[in-house]
């Protein structure tokens, strides 16, 4: 054949964020192609932002192909729902919104259930999800710097047919290439962000100009104190006991059930400034959550019952 | 808590300027090698700490821990930063690979953190099948040590090129430069002997800090760089790749009619629109006419960036295939020689059947007996059957079909595959391409005129097999020849295959191994295929113990002319006949590997037909099997 030897001139290395929004987008083409129900868990916090906006690349100029699932405790905050819903709407992907009915029906809240609230409708609602839709790939947003347990878990990890992971039976990820076989039944937890860093997030948010929920820059917000903690009382479902709520300047730095989540107080009301706010911080992201201080290795135990 | 590398004035004063300098930095992903003792976890949580990877409530909890299970006495042990799962704090040791992060105001960076203990092999290479740079820790007090040279050569293996060769625990030592010289130079002599050309010797304490983060005051003699210098500087990732372009297409994106674009991550080279591509195995060309992203069309795209390419022409491609320079294609073959790395606890059984994954192409695939295994800590060859957990050997292997490929060394992404078990679905080994086997390019599948619908009709019926299984003595030959007997009477053209028989010819190499029983099924499973491509109907007496080899057949042979049949006798009954006093030798242990007694028998779950020998005669038997067979019979022409 008669081609002409000439070659594109060699290209410059990419810089880290480049290198890991190729590698996300790379998982998240494997999965679609492998996988015969994905599906995307969407939580609406910073990283779920994130990995949706990967989506949308890595399938662009089509929509991403798979659904969004919100696995849903009906305690978010508003802000995160109104999001959510705006969200979905704009990558023109289907939005799955589930509440596991036992939860509904036994009125499980944080205020009265404790540990109950987060197993039943977080833990229990995700299984019964999945099965309910029968989805056999799930992309969830953890990442390996959150937490010693997750810096161990691969990018495709597998669950039983009963959600149970096993950390000794991890299968090896060699290069680029990872291994999608399953058995009937069993499914793959399979997590595109598992490379980036807290600062990576933020750094590409600011990049890419994602949109994120407000909660995370500071407002003045109506909040009580209770075991440390500062809440916001984002509802009328918030009991008082005798407690009046007082308007601090506070953000959030993760976004979950709002009466189990803590504010930072803070002034930081741009990206930059919660960056900034970020960087010279002393206490580690998961530390606003109530869930990881139940019990040492609490977050590989969560995992091994099937917690994302 | 100091930080030697975060510029937090910075931070403080001009944000915006801080996040622009860290916007452009690069990305270096390393590995550290070492064993417990090295000091492996202590420079790694050094790192962390001093990057201000570690905040305050994980310090309090570190120096909690580190005074009820720490081996520092009352100082922070860093090892506890990174010894993540519970099971394996207890245990002391880590049980996988982890992955860190951390940053300087240069770079930012990935690590690989591999234990030392004996599962090492599988957890290094899979560390370091992603890692731009490997650090080899020794300890200064015990020098050059058999794992050293165990690292370094896997380190080598996977193709790493930048070694640095941390000598750590100087203070041990009182950080005499005459104990670093001297293990530099025998590191030196065994690196050059096994082909590391080039390595950056650093002396330091991860313990107490020297020469991590600046040069060390204790150590005058040495003129640097220090670790995170040189981390910060060594050249990475493929800037100046002058391979030629090639794509393995991931998925083909068709959200509507006018648009088809195939999506996949570049291995090597880069691509502009108008360039002139082929795509592999097909071999047809065309020309790029769009690189598309979400963020507009490229003019340009290079190694590592997931990219979507759309082409002038419409031409058949699909997953698997790779979109190449058409003036460069690289090989296709379906023959191979590689090393082959085996990470499962299952060793590797020659002949039977495999999934193989390469890039976006995946194959069944068998595997020879390996040509060797290398023993890791000498270097040595060794002759070898099979491979086991951490095993490495060189091996040929063969794929179902023509795979587009490039030795490992040239390209990482169409050189360097995975096994994956047919059953388990495991990931039960690793494998570099070291090149196609000469024989491959030149035995081509000869295209037969007369084929085998065209045998079978001449026949007057459909090419079946009869796949017996079961026990020794379970009753698979004396029905077997009651069926080919009546087949026989019917008009119908048969033959049977004995397990006895063909092990006095074809299969007399093959001994009773598990190994050996893969690859006497493989070659009957073949043999079967041929005859039944004559349009025959076979009939195969084997007692084929393995499921995987049953299924390996099941696959060879077009849907629906396959039957499982499963002569269920009891082991105390087909013991109890012994109609050929096996089991009474087995007993004796004067057979070894007898199934049932010495090897397993995997009883097929789901056969076509089952036979239960205590409830019905072999007369009975063949009967019923015929009008199964007849039953599904579907009339020719």
């Amino acid at each position: 054949m008669g081609f002409a030897l000439t070659r594109s001139p060699p290209m410059q290395s990419l810089t880290h964020l480049s290198r890991l929004e190729a590698e996300s987008i790379h998982i998240l083409r494997e999965v679609v192609a492998e996988a015969e129900r994905p599906v995307m868990l969407y939580s609406i916090g910073k990283d779920s932002a994130v990995m949706l906006h990967l989506a949308k690349k890595a399938f662009f100029p089509a929509p991403p192909p798979f659904p969004l699932l919100h696995v849903d405790t009906t305690w978010k905050f508003r802000d995160m729902y109104a999001l959510r819903d705006r969200a979905a709407r704009e990558a023109g992907m289907e939005l799955l919104v589930y509440k596991n009915p036992e939860a509904e029906a036994r009125g499980i809240n944080p205020f009265d259930h404790g540990g109950l609230h987060t197993d039943l409708w977080k833990t229990e609602g995700l299984k019964q999800a999945l099965d309910k839709y029968g989805f056999d790939a799930a992309f969830g947003g953890a990442r390996r710097d959150e937490e010693k347990s997750r810096a161990k878990e691969r990018v495709f990890s597998f669950r039983s047919a009963s959600h149970r992971w096993d950390p000794k039976a991890q299968r090896p990820e060699l290069w680029r290439l990872y291994n999608a076989k399953k058995a009937k039944g069993e499914s793959i937890r399979v997590f595109p962000l598992s490379n980036w860093t807290e600062l990576d997030i933020w750094q590409y948010i600011r990049a890419e100009g994602i949109e994120i929920v407000p909660l995370y820059f500071a407002a003045p917000r109506p909040t009580v104190v209770r075991d440390g903690l500062t809440i916001m009382v984002d509802d009328e479902r918030f009991p008082l006991n005798g407690e009046t709520p007082v308007t601090r300047s506070v953000r959030f730095r993760t976004l979950g059930c709002y009466p189990l989540t803590g504010a930072v107080e803070s002034e930081a009301a741009t990206l930059d400034d919660v960056i900034q706010e970020m960087l010279l911080t002393t206490t580690s992201e998961r530390q606003g959550r109530a869930i990881d201080h139940d019990q040492a290795a609490s977050m590989e135990k969560k995992k091994q019952e099937g917690y994302f | 808590m100091t930080s030697s590398y975060r510029p937090d004035d910075l931070i403080a004063t001009d944000i915006a300027e801080y996040l622009a300098q860290h916007q452009s930095k690069s990305l270096l992903r390393f590995i550290t090698c070492g064993s417990v003792d090295d000091g492996k976890s202590t420079l790694i949580g050094r790192l962390l700490y001093d990057s201000k990877m570690i905040f305050e409530d994980q310090l309090a909890a570190l120096e909690a821990d580190s005074k009820k299970v720490g081996t520092q006495g009352q100082e922070i042990d860093f090892a506890l930063l990174v010894d993540g799962l519970a099971a394996e704090r207890e245990q002391g040791i880590t049980i996988d690979v982890a992955y860190r992060f951390f940053a300087t105001e240069k770079r930012k960076f990935i690590v690989a953190d591999t234990p030392g203990h004996e599962q090492y092999t599988r957890n290094m290479v899979t560390g370091a099948s992603t890692a731009d740079l490997a650090v080899i820790l020794i300890d200064a007090r015990k020098g050059v040590l058999t794992q050293t040279r165990r690292h370094s050569y896997l380190a080598h293996l996977i193709g790493i090129r930048h070694i640095v060769l941390a000598v750590n625990k100087m203070d041990l030592v009182g950080y005499d430069q005459s104990v670093f010289d001297g293990i530099v130079a025998d590191y030196r002599e065994f690196a050059t002997s096994i082909g590391i050309d080039d390595f950056t010797a650093i002396p330091i304490s991860g313990f107490k800090g020297d020469n991590i983060t600046a040069l060390s005051a204790n150590t005058p003699w040495f003129t640097g760089p220090a670790l995170i210098e040189h981390l910060e500087t060594v050249p990475v990732g493929v800037a100046g790749d002058t391979r030629p372009f090639r794509l393995p297409v991931q998925w083909v994106n068709r959200p509507n009619l006018d648009f088809r674009g195939f999506a996949g991550t570049i291995a090597s080279g880069s691509v502009k629109p108008g360039d002139q591509v082929r795509i592999l195995p097909s071999g047809r060309t065309s020309t790029v006419s769009r690189i598309v992203t979400f963020d507009g069309d490229l003019a340009q795209a290079g190694p590592d960036q997931s990219v979507t390419l759309t082409l002038a022409d419409e031409v058949d491609c699909s997953r698997g295939d790779v979109i190449v320079a058409a003036a460069e294609p690289p090989e296709v073959a379906d023959q191979f020689s590689a090393t082959i790395v085996w990470m499962d606890q299952t060793p590797l059984l020659p002949g039977r059947s495999y999934w193989l994954k390469l890039g976006t192409q995946t194959v069944s695939v068998s595997i020879r007996e390996p040509e060797h295994a290398i023993d890791v800590n000498t270097l040595a060859k060794l002759s070898a059957k099979t491979l086991n957990l951490n095993d490495i050997g060189v091996a040929e292997i063969a794929t179902d079909r023509g795979i587009v490929f490039e030795p490992y060394e040239v390209n990482r992404d169409l050189g360097g595959f995975i096994l994956i078990d047919k059953l388990t679905n495991a990931t039960v080994a690793a494998g570099m391409i070291r090149r196609a086997l000469r024989r491959a390019q030149n035995v081509h599948w000869q295209a037969v005129e007369i084929t085998r619908d065209l045998h079978a009709a001449q026949k007057g019926q459909q090419p079946r097999l009869l796949w017996f299984t079961g026990l020794s003595g379970s009753g698979k030959s004396t029905i077997a020849n009651l069926v080919e007997k009546k087949l026989h009477a019917m008009g119908k053209h048969s033959f049977l295959l004995d397990g006895d028989n063909v092990r006095h010819g074809l299969n007399r190499d093959l001994g009773f191994s598990d190994a050996d029983r893969v690859e006497n099924i493989r070659r009957v499973g073949e043999l079967a295929k041929l005859m039944t491509d004559a349009g025959l109907i076979v009939l195969t007496a084997f007692i084929s113990p393995f499921r995987a080899e049953r299924e390996m057949v099941r696959s060879m042979i077009p849907d629906g002319e396959f039957f499982e049949i499963f002569i269920d006798t009891p082991l105390e009954e087909a013991e109890r006949r012994d109609v050929k006093g096996l089991y009474k030798k087995a007993r004796a242990g004067e057979i070894a590997n007898f199934t049932g007694i010495s090897s397993p028998y995997e009883a097929p779950e789901t056969p076509e037909i089952r036979i239960d020998t205590s409830r019905i005669t072999p007369e009975q038997a063949a009967e019923l099997i015929i009008e199964h067979i007849l039953g599904v019979w579907s009339p020719v022409l």
